[in-house]
């Protein structure tokens, strides 16, 4: 049978605060195991969680960015499990008042843009991490990590592809650290993400049985894990089978799924709400703060860059990537507003290439937007060709010098006189009689022959233009 | 001359004030006394002499410079429930015996900040859970009027080593009448502050929504001032609150003309003591005789207190002791196969019957499917019980009820009936439901020769009109002046 996948995705993303959600502990990563801990979150008797007001502004951040209705009052809960790395016994968590409800991502896929629906998004704090590796009968606990403010983005079950699972993770990623709320590092795990996969018949409108999927660590791992399950469900279903509820953790080494625990060995999490804290009070001026202090997102920037300058959309999708690039070229048109077409094919034709040549990054680039800037200014003025503007990039690049100055060292400035370039034409088409008279005897093509050979002459100064209007007049006189 | 460990605090304040004696003698006087009468009544977990005489030696030196605070060389004695840093905190559970915490609570902050000298931790119920100190992992405490009874709990210990002089004054923890049912059956002052009036940072928690921490002192005055001490916004607790504090002693002394005393029909019910009852209506008319006015109000949610309260106390107590795992301090059993086995056998031998009784209640109480029935339906229970409070308020300045149904009781005569015991609280318990600030003040003596305790009860955050009402009550009977003999 052709079955239709129906997939939805819980990412949770550490928000970059310099400091724990509920104690002033640094949040460094790779510091030396337990450096980074207070009596707050090492669950001492006694102790109480303050909230940290910068994880509230980032989640605030994060629901605007994904048009998310922000709760002007929501609530802590206090999830229960016992494991080493809790130091509480309980997690604080946010379960039935969640601070953002309901909002979307816009997705690429083939057939077009997709809106993907996000149920919600609420704040908690991280566990710490077991050590086990090279003890033996023992484990260790390293509770840096606990405490470190995380925000879980729950999507609808509206994504129905490996393919558009992993475009909407990305898209999440993103946007996250585009805000800066986030990190984004998979490997650091900054971003983490489980799937919820079931299959139904196509065209069959209730859903199937769903599994959820742990430890996806990377894009590669949730599609290949989505794709995993997708097949090992199919089977089930083929084979007359039922699809069990359950959890099942992605085999990263063997590239499969494995059942973790069933629906009946599922933690009752027992949640309460967290009497320790009051419920977290957000007043639109908060809101409008944040809002205002917010870096426009990559589609608003894309927009913009087309309605602006005139970009086309591909050009405007490359530019505003990331937030660097995208600052790369605004500062250049700042600097020469005169041709922001011609500054964005600069950026991304002989700047990136050479970037990439060097394994540079933008955020390192060793040419400032204000010389590219001078580069494009001259090319536009007609003083350098864009022939010859190579060349000078290539000494600009790495230098302090202005475009102006290194064209004018270089004596690179573009010939525009007439006087001279009809002196030249005159002396090539004399050492070229044959070639002349071909010309003239309707060898069109020839007319090349001659630009080269004056170009040549002028060590590719001369003003291209000018040559091949001049080299036709005389050529016909 | 009395002798200095039965002083007040503001006895003892005037008396070092005026070089008469030094906060060293003082403690040394404490000390003593704690070295005689403390094996009789086991009122301590454990007694920090060393730091104790530190400590009066640094109030002498700022005594002789005047850099005084109400409590400079004042000898306190602290619950052993709130966190003292390298001080043993073990709140008479095995699991947490010998656990020395790395950092000292607010409370205790404060009063070290205010050159206070800190006698010792006193004993109570297993994580404040009783109402008897007889859930102590480590011996119950003896009701110095009685050797034989209780000192009521969970604040036993504070109580006793009050009544018995041990001390000028103690704190200790109020969830359910902690502070007020021992204070009543050992005959000194006990008063819950309104919820968020004190921190809780360093308290260790029993039920987060109800614990407060407050003062047990030999009269009002003492009470207005250690209150003082304490009270106020803390950042490290949320739920603290930050309205400005009074000053509580300027208008202890403004009397009670003009005021309206309410008395609840449903705290004056068959089941108590006809002594105690008859004790508290005497105290009724006293303030009535002092220029109150007096009005029957009824709060008809009083029966549901118990049942409400043992709910939501339950459930935020199985999650409170969630942390104490075995995995980063206190008790952990040794031989265990597995991760699972050493919970299970941390857990087991580390708490004792009434705390693991509570957890499975509460966490009964949060299971999946029970939730709405128990959890949710308690914490609706407990707003109409508030609200009942506040309709009385409208009418009425304070509430006087008894404190507890009865006076102390013979040790063991109820540890094998928790519903009996959990019943010595039905008086206190709708205040901490309500956030409410109360106080219970010595009313005279039962037919056994011990005390009985009348609890004043105010509208939230307004502890200085229930002190005004304690102060005049005291000022027109002697009952606070009833020592036991010891």
């Amino acid at each position: 049978m052709e079955y239709e996948a129906v997939i939805g995705l819980e990412v949770h993303c550490q928000l970059a605060t310099r400091s724990k959600i509920f104690c002033g502990c640094a949040t460094t990563f790779g510091q030396p195991p337990n450096s980074q801990t207070c009596p707050i979150c090492l669950g001492h008797p006694g102790v109480l969680p303050v909230l940290n007001r910068q994880a509230v502004a980032y989640t605030i951040r994060a629901g605007l960015a994904t048009h998310g209705v922000i709760q002007s009052s929501s609530v802590f809960a206090r999830k229960h499990y016992f494991y080493p790395d809790l130091p509480k016994g309980y997690q604080i968590s946010q379960y039935d008042k969640p601070i953002i409800d309901g909002g979307y991502v816009e997705i690429v896929t083939d057939a077009g843009p997709k809106r993907i629906g996000l149920t919600r998004i609420h704040m908690e704090e991280d566990a710490g991490k077991n050590l086990h590796e090279g003890l033996e009968s023992v484990s260790h606990v390293d509770l840096n990590r606990a405490g470190v403010p995380l925000i879980e983005i729950v999507s609808e079950p509206d994504l129905r592809t490996s393919d558009e699972a992993v475009a909407y993770l990305k898209k999440l990623r993103d946007i996250v650290v585009y805000l800066g709320v986030c990190d984004g590092n998979m490997e650091e795990g900054n971003l983490r993400c489980d799937a919820n996969v079931s299959l139904r018949p196509k065209g069959q409108e209730a859903f199937g049985t769903k599994v959820e999927m742990k430890n996806m660590n990377s894009f590669r791992f949730l599609k290949a894990a989505v794709e995993y399950e997708m097949k090992r469900q199919a089977q089930v279903l083929d084979r007359g089978g039922t699809v069990i509820q359950e959890t099942r953790l992605w085999d990263t080494k063997r590239g499969v799924t494995e059942s973790m625990r069933s629906k009946e060995e599922a933690h009752d999490y027992r949640y309460m709400p967290e009497p320790d804290l009051l419920p977290v009070v957000v007043d639109p001026a908060w809101v409008e703060a944040v809002r205002n202090e917010m870096p426009e997102l990559p589609d608003a920037k894309r927009e913009r860059f087309v309605a602006s300058y005139g970009l086309s959309e591909y050009d405007a999708e490359v530019l505003t990537a990331s937030q660097a690039l995208a600052d790369f070229f605004e500062k250049s048109v700042a600097a020469f507003d005169g041709d922001p077409k011609l500054t964005c094919n600069w950026v991304m034709g002989e700047l990136m290439a050479r970037l990439n040549q060097d394994g540079t990054s933008i955020e390192a680039c060793p040419l400032t937007p204000e010389q590219l800037a001078g580069l494009v200014g001259a090319i536009h003025g007609g003083t350098i060709s864009g022939k010859i503007a190579k060349t000078v990039f290539g000494h600009l690049y790495g230098s302090n010098k202005t475009a102006e100055q290194v064209i004018e060292a270089e004596g690179l400035v573009q010939v525009s006189d007439t006087g001279a370039i009809d002196a030249i034409i005159a002396e090539v088409i004399s050492a070229h009689p044959n070639e002349a008279a071909d010309y003239r005897g309707g060898k069109d093509k020839l007319l090349g022959f001659f630009v080269g050979q004056v170009m040549k002459q002028t060590q590719g100064k001369a003003n291209p233009k000018l040559v091949n209007e001049r080299l036709r007049a005389m050529l016909s006189a | 001359m009395t002798e200095p460990t039965g002083w007040t605090i503001h006895e003892a304040r005037a008396r070092l004030d005026g070089g008469e004696i030094s906060a060293a003698e003082l403690t040394d006087a404490l000390l003593a006394r704690i070295a005689r009468v403390e094996g009789d009544i086991h009122a301590f977990n454990t007694v920090t002499e060393d730091l104790a005489k530190a400590q009066a030696r640094a109030a002498d030196a700022r005594i002789a410079q005047r850099d005084v605070h109400p409590l400079t060389g004042i000898g306190i004695a602290l619950k052993d429930n709130m966190a003292t840093e390298g001080v043993e905190t073990n709140c008479s559970s095995r699991i947490l015996k010998g656990y020395r915490p790395p950092y000292d609570g607010t409370v205790p902050a404060r009063l070290k900040a205010d050159g206070a000298v800190t006698l010792g931790k006193t004993n109570l119920d297993e994580f404040a859970m009783g109402s008897s100190t007889e859930n102590s992992a480590f011996g119950a405490t003896r009701n110095p009027w009685d050797r034989a009874r209780a000192p009521g709990g969970s604040s036993g210990g504070s109580a006793a080593a009050v009544a018995a002089d041990l001390c000028l004054g103690a704190l200790g923890s109020d969830t359910g009448g902690s502070i007020r049912q021992p204070a009543s059956l050992c005959g000194v002052v006990g008063l819950k502050p309104t919820y968020g009036r004190v921190s809780r940072y360093g308290l260790v928690a029993f039920a987060s929504s109800l614990d407060q921490i407050g003062p047990l002192t030999k009269d009002v005055e003492d009470a207005a001032l250690l209150l003082s001490a304490i009270s106020g916004r803390d950042p490290l607790d949320s739920t603290s609150s930050a309205r400005p504090v009074p000053d509580f002693l300027a208008t202890l002394k403004d009397g009670v003309a003009g005021l309206t005393v309410g008395v609840p029909a449903e705290y004056f019910v068959e089941g108590a003591d006809p002594e105690v009852l008859a004790a508290v209506r005497a105290g009724v008319d006293a303030l009535a005789a002092a220029g109150a006015k007096v009005t029957e109000v009824s709060l008809p949610h009083t029966a549901y207190a118990v049942a409400c309260y043992y709910l939501v106390a339950t459930a935020e107590a199985s999650s409170n002791l969630s942390r104490y795992d075995g995995v980063r301090y206190g008790h952990r059993a040794q031989g265990a196969k597995d991760l699972l086995e050493m919970y299970m056998a941390s857990r087991e031998g580390g708490f004792g019957t009434e705390v693991k009784r509570r957890i499975m209640l509460g966490t009964y109480a949060l299971s999946a499917g029970y939730y709405d029935a128990y959890y949710r339906k308690a914490q609706q229970v407990r707003t109409l019980i508030l609200r009942d409070f506040q309709a009385a308020f409208e009418s009425v300045d304070v509430l006087v009820t008894p404190t507890s149904p009865t006076g102390a009781f013979p040790i063991g005569e109820r540890t094998a009936d928790p519903l009996k015991m959990y019943l010595s609280d039905i008086f206190t318990i709708s205040v901490n439901l309500a956030g409410l600030p109360a106080i219970s003040v010595p009313c005279g003596l039962d037919g056994a020769g011990c005390p009985v305790g009348m609890q004043v009860i105010g509208r939230a955050f307004d502890e200085a009109t229930v002190l005004r009402t304690a102060w005049a009550f005291e000022q027109a009977t002697d009952h606070h002046k009833a020592k036991p003999s010891l």
